[in-house]
């Protein structure tokens, strides 16, 4: 079984965001970035089931500027076989991450794609169902718990009311919670092999998809501060706010 | 131009942010359909066409629909598709399953967890987990569209009486099969729509702690919440937790407990009307968006915040 993984490289999810002045975005300059946290897990969980003997090969994949290649090493640090680079500059909707995606499975023809449930930068949750729907493969979405079986994958998805389990046959998308697994941390000489193992380039140009916005974004603003709030010497001082002054109990 | 919204029910009943999704879907055109698929469904078709701002239901009742399978939703909604020029639906665990499914088939870029209709075509969401504010304009001829249900006021239930069409099922989709599902039942208000949500994070050191939170949620009639810490460790389960990937609430009272306050927590909470946070360490970020802080141990404040609601007889159940 072949897996593919996508990954992006995103602001890391402890950098507090800061509003450009311009209104145009929000401040990349000198920020640190990171893999999207989820799709540590989603590159977790492959290298979990290739360990198990279930899975040959695991090839990671991120679509991006030239820098994106480093969420891609990463990978490759922690057991990826190999990786694809996608290039694209500026802003990439999920409606064409997926098409971009589609075209890579057409070509590398795995049996199951993994990635993390939502991107922490633009919040969309998109990417994998689109995906599943151009394919017309099943999805598993937000999974917390996944049982690898001989043609199929039971999968447990974190839903609003509680606890869901689906079984989706292979070839299938999951996309994968944060609690799926705990992503180990590369060593030393495994980054330094991964330097080694192979990334292939690819300009999104030349997949014939269009990359082009179809959402304009047309402000980002910083959102309504709160008031500053006060401390409170001790919880009858507490209580009695409560009551007379905000009046919620 | 129309409005097709895809309704999230259980068989029996409308679930409740369908009808905040509903308010939000007629600000966009009041030419307001709402597509219901389900089985053995009539009651909540019925429902539906209660609603004043519906002005159509369209039920599509069978078997196929029992589990809300999103790969079986698709084919039916995409048949009706056509006519609408957006289609919409709540931006819980139900619309981020289904929507990009049915807006990738319709090669629409998706606009994701909208709180803000500015007209038919542009939106305000927000993006870095609610440390920005985008506006943002769809120039896709359909738009597909969800909604944050606790950014919009639930419609009225009851004063319409709109038409009810039937029509066929889709195709079913061969490769997902429903197996179980684990609901966890509860008396207490639905965390989403809760009036006052008492939340807990990693201070309380484990899960039998937890009982000090339920004692004031009991007291206070409020939904119990939890940080991503407490629920990866296992003090409660997933459905409680509060955050960026977790629920979004937006209660009148927020009382935060041993929580420090990230900024993956805060994207979940900080537009409550009024947030208490109650924690050991004075320079924990959640007291920077708290209205009332306690700088106190949680194992001493908890039971004496209890003892103190006890001496007031006015709690509005």
């Amino acid at each position: 079984m072949k897996i593919l993984v996508a990954v992006k490289r995103v602001i890391d999810y402890n950098v507090q965001v800061r509003v450009k002045e311009d209104g145009t975005g929000v401040v990349t300059d000198n920020v640190k970035m990171s893999t999207n946290p989820p799709d540590d897990n989603a590159v977790e969980e492959a290298v979990k089931i290739k360990e198990s003997g279930k899975a040959k090969e695991i090839v990671a994949i991120t679509i991006g500027e030239e820098k994106a290649q480093e969420t891609v090493r990463k990978a490759l640090a922690v057991g990826a076989d190999r990786g694809i680079h996608v290039k694209v500059d500026g802003v990439v909707e999920p409606l064409a991450v997926s098409k971009i995606l589609q075209k890579i499975v057409d070509k590398e023809k795995p049996d199951l794609v993994f990635m993390g449930k939502q991107a922490i930068d633009d919040d969309c949750n998109q990417t994998g169902q689109m995906l599943a729907a151009l394919l017309n493969w099943p999805q598993a979405t937000f999974a917390s718990k996944i049982n690898v079986k001989d043609s199929s994958l039971e999968v447990t998805r974190e839903v609003d009311e509680g606890l869901e389990t689906i079984e989706v046959n292979i070839p299938a998308i999951v996309t994968c919670d944060l609690r799926l697994n705990e992503p180990r941390y590369a060593s030393l000489p495994n980054i330094m092999k991964a330097k080694k193992k192979p990334l292939e380039q690819i300009n999104a140009s030349d997949l014939g998809v269009d990359t082009k916005a179809r959402i304009e974004q047309i402000k980002v603003e910083e959102p309504p501060k709160r008031k500053a709030g006060i401390k409170v010497a001790n919880v009858s001082e507490l209580v009695q706010k409560l009551k007379n002054e905000a009046k919620v109990i | 131009m129309s409005v097709l919204l895809i309704a999230e029910h259980n068989n029996k009943e409308l679930r409740p942010f369908t009808y905040n999704a509903v308010s939000a879907a007629s600000k966009i055109d009041e030419d307001l359909h709402i597509l219901i698929l389900g089985n053995k469904s009539e009651a909540v078709a019925k429902s539906a066409s209660e609603i004043p701002n519906v002005k159509k239901v369209i039920h599509v009742d069978n078997e196929i629909y029992e589990n809300f399978i999103a790969e079986n939703y698709t084919s039916a909604i995409i048949k009706h598709a056509d006519v609408y020029s957006h289609i919409v639906c709540s931006a819980n665990t139900f619309g981020k399953n289904l929507m990009p499914r049915i807006a990738a088939l319709l090669d629409t870029s998706q606009v994701s967890d909208i709180i803000k209709v500015i007209s038919a075509d542009t939106f305000l969401r927000p993006i870095y987990a609610g440390n920005a504010f985008a506006t943002v304009k769809s120039n896709d001829k359909k738009k597909c569209i969800t909604i944050r249900p606790t950014s919009f006021e639930p419609a009225p239930a009851s004063g319409g009486s709109a038409e009810i069409v039937k029509s066929e099922p889709g195709e079913a989709f061969k490769n997902s099969k429903f197996v179980k599902r684990e609901e966890i039942k509860s008396d207490r208000p639905e965390l989403g729509t809760a009036r006052i949500v008492i939340s807990g994070g990693r201070g309380m050191q484990n899960s039998e702690n937890f009982k000090l939170i339920t004692a004031i949620a009991d007291k206070l009639n409020a939904a119990i919440g939890a940080s991503r810490a407490a629920v990866d460790a296992g003090y409660i389960t997933n459905d409680h937790q509060v955050g960026q990937t977790g629920k979004v609430v937006v209660p009148d009272l927020y009382i935060a407990v041993g929580i420090s306050g990230a900024i993956q927590h805060l994207a979940g909470m900080k537009e409550s009307k009024i947030i208490v946070a109650i924690n050991k360490d004075g320079e924990a970020p959640i007291f920077s968006v708290a209205d009332y802080g306690l700088e106190a141990d949680l194992f001493e404040a908890l039971p004496q915040f209890l003892e103190e609601l006890n001496k007031l007889n006015t709690i509005q159940k």
